[in-house]
């Protein structure tokens, strides 16, 4: 075989991918993604430094003057913490769309004769499995810090659910960002300024009742603060059903306006 | 004649700016066409319209016989491309690059190995293949991203400004591989900024500029239409710039431009500068300056735009068979 590349005669693709060849599209792009950590490992500590430092910082720094002990503070905030975790790392999403646009990886794909879908869908994929890290060091670290699920495993597989659903919504909002935004700077300044005040007018850090009123009614709508409690009921106990539906709710509302949003954008680069 | 690429009419239009407006292109099959043109002109977007990547809003084209809008998906079977920036992923090796592409065309794990492999070895990049490729240098980070258009054997290859940003002698290494590619057979559209590259490279030449095809033809009939050489003559005392210009006007045939205290104009004869030299000196002109040099980018352009009814009267219409 001494031909570099094909002459006349050739074979065509078939006009359509079959949803097993868009399923191995997507997977062999989440390789693409998941493999960085093997060359690099710093890249596993850059997802982990974050959750780590804030478990570590709001427990022992915050706590005693928050709950008056850092122990119950852990037992509160460590729900918390994982719901803001998730948010933040939705900007990975958005940060590595970016970028494989600016740099033209993502015009090879598209370029190639694959699903249309695969590159968003191999990147969500990769990073909803680094969302499950992050989690497993969160309850990990907690375990050793003294957080106590008192629920048992279905709460813990519910809590990750939940958190799960909630990312899979963000990630349409971190896929626009990604797609508009003209460099990466811009995206992790707009998702930074966007995800801060959310995840801090909640009540995944403080109890809602020690806020000024005016805060509290934006505090009871914000699903951070229904995503936190619903992780909080699903690991430590207590009411479950409400704060979990209401955050599937937001969870729905958010995709039904961010995917068409996205998916215009992403038609817009076509 | 079948042809690999066909388009007419091509426009794009990004609000009151026309990116391409009305564009008409043909490459035979196996040919290398060059699309030469400075920034701006268009030919980026005339990439993107043929690889798919972008709607055109008018006109049509077709690519192996498809067409890039109905029938995406079967041109992408058939094309590769590679941009102007090197498109591979930093964090990933060179083999690993490789074989994503492989892996998404469908290759077996195995086989997409075996083509990596192959493939660089062919760009002299197998020491460097287990390395992240940002640790490569511009020419190698180049040499890969094409042969990640080659993974899939293409039938048409689009190479946008693959030189651009590259030294001297990365840029010969990368002319040898296109040529090497016209001897496989396949079908080439290469844009530059470099009349060299183009000279170099291509069977078929079109110019682009503001969007249009300007001068289509081959290198010859290109350098024939506005002269090879351009000949610059500096006349000690301004005084003489006028008799010099109608002393070159009347040699060579064509009226030269005076700017600067300096006579230009094309030279299509070389045998036209003694004869010129020697009516210079019969006439008591001395000159400062004298010199003969290959015409470059700029002054094609100003030839085909500032002369371009003449110019296109002159030039063939139709890329030759």
């Amino acid at each position: 075989m001494t031909a570099i590349a094909g002459t006349a005669g050739g074979a065509v693709a078939a006009p359509r991918v079959s949803p097993a060849a868009t399923f191995r599209h997507t997977m062999t792009l989440s390789w693409r993604s998941l493999v960085q950590i093997k060359h690099n490992p710093m890249e596993l500590l850059d997802l982990s430094v974050q959750p780590v430092m804030f478990l570590l910082l709001f427990t022992y720094v915050f706590g005693g003057a928050i709950a008056g002990s850092t122990g119950d503070y852990l037992q509160f905030a460590l729900p918390g913490l994982v719901a803001q975790n998730m948010l933040f790392a939705s900007m990975t999403t958005a940060v590595g769309l970016n970028t494989d646009i600016t740099k033209g990886v993502f015009d090879r794909l598209r370029s190639l004769p694959i699903a249309r879908s695969a590159p968003l869908a191999g990147r969500i994929v990769a990073d909803t499995l680094k969302q499950v890290w992050a989690f497993a060091l969160f309850l990990g670290l907690g375990l050793v810090l003294g957080f106590r699920v008192q629920t048992g495993l279905i709460g813990v597989a519910g809590a990750l659910a939940v958190l799960l659903a909630f990312a899979l919504a963000m990630s349409w909002v971190a896929v626009l960002v990604g797609l508009r935004a003209s460099d990466q700077e811009k995206v992790q300044i707009l998702m930074f300024s966007l995800m801060m005040p959310i995840t801090f007018t909640s009540n995944a850090f403080v109890r809602t009742d020690t806020m000024p009123t005016w805060l509290q009614k934006w505090v009871e709508v914000n699903p951070v603060s229904h995503l936190s409690d619903a992780v909080r009921g699903l690991l430590s106990g207590g009411p479950v059903a409400e704060h979990a539906g209401i955050s599937l709710l937001w969870a729905v509302g958010i995709t039904v306006v961010f995917a068409p949003l996205s998916i215009r954008a992403f038609r817009d680069r076509v | 004649m079948r042809y690999a690429i066909q388009a007419q009419g091509l426009a794009k239009h990004y609000g009151e700016t026309r990116a391409l407006d009305g564009v008409d292109l043909e490459v035979p099959q196996g040919r290398l066409l060059g699309v030469l043109g400075p920034n701006g002109a268009g030919k980026t977007t005339a990439v993107r319209i043929l690889a798919t990547l972008l709607r055109p809003d008018g006109g049509r084209a077709q690519v192996g016989g498809f067409d890039v809008v109905r029938q995406a998906h079967q041109v992408r079977s058939l094309i590769g491309l590679t941009g102007q920036y090197a498109a591979v992923d930093e964090t990933l090796t060179g083999v690993e690059n490789l074989v994503m592409i492989g892996r998404l065309l469908d290759m077996t794990r195995a086989d997409a190995r075996r083509r990596a492999a192959e493939l660089l070895e062919r760009f002299d990049l197998t020491d460097a293949g287990g390395r992240a490729t940002k640790t490569y240098s511009g020419g190698m980070r180049r040499r890969l991203d094409l042969a990640a258009s080659l993974i899939g054997r293409p039938q048409v290859l689009f190479l946008d400004e693959p030189t651009t940003g590259l030294d001297p002698r990365s840029r010969t290494e990368l002319w040898g591989v296109v040529r090497g590619l016209q001897s496989d057979g396949v079908t080439v559209l290469l844009t530059t900024q470099y009349l060299e590259e183009a000279d170099q490279l291509a069977d078929d030449i079109v110019v682009f500029d503001h969007g249009k095809v300007i001068a289509t033809g081959t290198s010859d009939e290109l350098k024939a239409t506005i002269g090879g050489q351009v000949l610059e003559v500096r006349p000690v005392e301004a005084a003489h710039l006028d008799l010099v210009a109608r002393v070159v006007g009347d040699i060579l045939g064509a009226e030269p431009t005076v700017s600067g205290g300096l006579v230009r104009a094309g030279v299509r004869d070389a045998a036209a500068v003694p004869a010129i030299v020697r009516r210079l000196d019969d006439l008591g002109v001395i000159a400062s300056e004298l010199s003969l040099r290959k015409s470059s980018l700029d002054e094609v352009f100003l030839a085909l735009t500032g002369h371009a009814a003449v110019d296109k009267a002159q030039l063939p219409e139709e890329v030759p068979a």
